[in-house]
């Protein structure tokens, strides 16, 4: 058996869990990535690409009105401005040249919320490659305008009815495509988790979010935050801005999950606050799972939180305590999605609006002064209707409950 | 483990091949199921291979998939798999009875206590469909430690070290991939040449069973022809029970007629 180049574990976390058919296929798109790691022209192709396609660097926000407390400095990572959208355009460009590389033509995609797939489209338009888009039924319902973008730029949005009909059952539904087509086609999972080497290769793309951020934030404060916060779904952003500084001791790396309806109620995508580990999608880590091991469905109001396990880096920097993940629930995302309008005139992803929550309930707490690095992975633009129509019905229940109040 | 070998022996002296026929335990409902595979038994089959219901088989075509979903429907979980292969050992002392699962359901039990209980059961081989062989090493140890025997899978891009490492730790059986993608009649078995299974033979492993895409009796034929030891049959059978769902008499009358073609054709 020709030996794994990298190694596909964090502590006990992650390894390579896909039917044997697969393997072939995942090792030679890890002897890509260690090759082009090696190799000044693929760096230079990507940078190239990062600053005057996609917009790299990003800026770094001090927020002038979003603190509740004096105290409290909140600075903003801007990934919303980032073309696409969200930080998703980071990995799939380095993904797309890994494709080429590779001298595969097609690529397959999952998506949950929709950005994965934009993201994945615009990059496939941009390099001539040919892609597939598995997406539930229920998200391409939901998310109608992601679904319309991925269309104008090429690519084929293929609906899964199977199962939940969410992102988990678009994963497997492209990992099942995969399994027949991996001569041809590369599969470009979209964030930190599944199989060995994905979780290592979009850290290795998203990196950047972090070692860019500490730069910026080190000219603006002349020293590190005293905490970096990032919503984790798969984790991609998260590690993205994590990533250069594990090794800075002083700072607290903090995760924010999907919270949902509570984490005491079955509705929520936070598998790292429930302490349950697993396999799903390839990877050894915390999933969300029945006592006999079914996998659960996740909830979230934020498409792109919604999955019940979480990329296997996070696990162990979970385990290890270098990195505290928490949740934050829909009604605390939902605030802190309207705050950051009113108070900054940004409209942030609903996503980010869980990093942010966190941001508002630190401060709020603060006696002493401090610092926070917030990554603002991606814009609101998507979640519009959804929160609208949220709003709306929230707006008329509380109108019949004070209707109700008056009758009395 | 020992009813492969002693299953092989037995074909190997009537000089003809085995035939297997897969079924999800549980599929449609616990009782159903039972008889289902009484009647796999009783319509000729040589081992059976037996899935239990998982919410996330990624290795699955939509057949398949939709044989997990009803049985996970109708509450069977793998207590309840197990329950039902007791039953079926009790009915039948001789037969090789193997698991096809996913790795999760392993996890979630514990390693060790998973083999024990699927070693009471009467389960002889266990083939988790997620793990590669580089990933095999603990699921291999706790099955051996309880006498069943590891069954690994050989793909159709299978290179040479790959092999020699399947023939040294498998059991049982090969499972031999006719084909890549997801288990399904829609896309046919290709037919491995006889030199490809000459060349896996070559390293001496566990009997090929080849499967993946067979539906005909004239596949199974071919399959042996081929040099495989036998042919495994899922979706094709799993076709009949969706088909049938609402007239379990005609279910159970096809389903025997079909095991009976395929098993002459071995």
């Amino acid at each position: 058996m020709s030996e794994l180049k990298l190694n596909p574990y964090f502590g006990q976390y992650g390894g390579m869990f896909v039917p044997q058919l697969l393997v072939p296929a995942l090792k030679q798109l890890e002897q890509a990535f260690v090759d082009a790691l090696q190799d000044p022209a693929f760096d230079a192709e990507f940078q190239q690409l990062l600053t005057e396609y996609a917009g790299r660097p990003t800026p770094l926000t001090l927020c002038r009105n979003l603190s509740p407390n004096p105290l409290v400095k909140i600075y903003m990572k801007r990934e919303d401005l980032l073309h696409g959208g969200a930080h998703k355009t980071n990995q799939v460009l380095g993904q797309a040249l890994l494709t080429k590389r590779m001298g595969k033509k097609e690529v397959i995609a999952e998506t949950g919320a929709g950005q994965h797939g934009v993201a994945t489209a615009l990059a496939c338009a941009l390099l001539g490659l040919k892609c597939r888009i598995y997406m539930g039924a229920k998200d391409i319902e939901r998310q109608q305008p992601n679904v319309f973008r991925m269309k104008l730029m090429g690519a084929t949005v293929i609906p899964v009815t199977a199962g939940s009909g969410t992102l988990k059952d678009a994963v497997n539904e492209a990992m099942r495509d995969w399994s027949a087509s991996y001569d041809t086609s590369h599969y470009m999972l979209g964030t930190a988790a599944g199989p060995h080497p994905f979780p290592t290769i979009v850290r290795e793309f998203q990196k950047m979010i972090g070692e860019e951020s500490k730069q910026q934030i080190l000219k603006a404060e002349g020293k590190l935050p005293d905490a970096v916060i990032a919503c984790v779904g798969g984790g991609s952003n998260a590690i993205g801005i994590f990533a250069d500084f594990i090794k800075e001791d002083g700072v607290r790396l903090i995760g924010v999950e999907p919270g949902g309806k509570g984490i005491n109620t079955h509705q929520h995508g936070a598998a790292l606050s429930t302490g349950s580990y697993g396999i799903l999608h390839g990877a050894y880590t915390a999933i969300m799972q029945t006592s006999d091991g079914q996998i659960e469905e996740s909830y979230s109001v934020s498409a792109g939180l919604d999955y019940p396990a979480v990329g296997p880096q996070h696990t162990h920097l979970q385990q290890t305590g270098r990195a505290e993940y928490v949740a934050i629930n829909d009604d605390e995302a939902l605030a802190a999605f309207q705050h950051l309008a009113k108070a900054e005139g940004i409209i942030p992803a609903l996503e980010s609006s869980h990093a942010l929550a966190h941001a508002l309930k630190m401060a709020a707490e603060a006696t002493e002064p401090m610092v926070l690095l917030v990554n603002l992975s991606g814009r609101g633009d998507k979640d519009l209707s959804h929160v609208h129509s949220i709003l709306a019905e929230q707006a008329s229940a509380d109108e019949q409950s004070s209707n109700k109040e008056g009758a009395h | 483990m020992q009813r492969y070998q002693q299953m092989f022996a037995r074909l190997a002296e009537q000089q003809r091949g085995a035939f297997v026929p897969f079924v999800t335990v549980g599929d449609p409902g616990p009782e159903l199921s039972f008889e289902i595979i009484k009647t796999l038994i009783d319509g000729g089959a040589d081992a059976l291979e037996l899935g239990i219901p998982f919410s996330d088989p990624i290795a699955d075509g939509p057949t398949i998939q939709n044989a997990n979903l009803r049985a996970m429907k109708a509450g069977v979980t793998p207590g309840i798999s197990f329950e039902i292969i007791r039953k079926i050992r009790e009915y039948n002392a001789d037969i090789p009875i193997g698991l096809l699962l996913y790795s999760n359901l392993v996890m979630a039990r514990g390693l060790d206590t998973f083999y024990s209980q699927a070693a009471a059961a009467g389960v002889d081989s266990v083939l988790i469909a997620d793990v590669p062989l580089h990933e095999s090493k603990m699921f291999r140890q706790a099955a051996m430690a309880h006498d069943i025997a590891p069954i690994y899978i050989v793909p159709p891009n299978v290179d040479d070290d790959d092999l020699r490492a399947i023939a040294s730790y498998g059991r049982g059986y090969t499972y031999l991939l006719s084909r890549a993608g997801v288990t399904g009649a829609e896309t046919k078995a290709a037919m491995p040449t006889a030199e490809l299974i000459a060349r896996i033979k070559a390293y001496n492993p566990a009997p090929p069973l080849l499967g993946f895409g067979i539906s005909t009796p004239a596949q199974v034929t071919d399959a042996i022809a081929s040099g495989a030891a036998g042919a495994i049959c899922g979706s094709a059978i799993v076709k009949i029970l969706e088909q049938n769902l609402e007239q379990p008499a005609t279910l159970l009358r096809e389903l025997k007629t079909f095991i009976e073609q395929m098993k002459a054709a071995s």
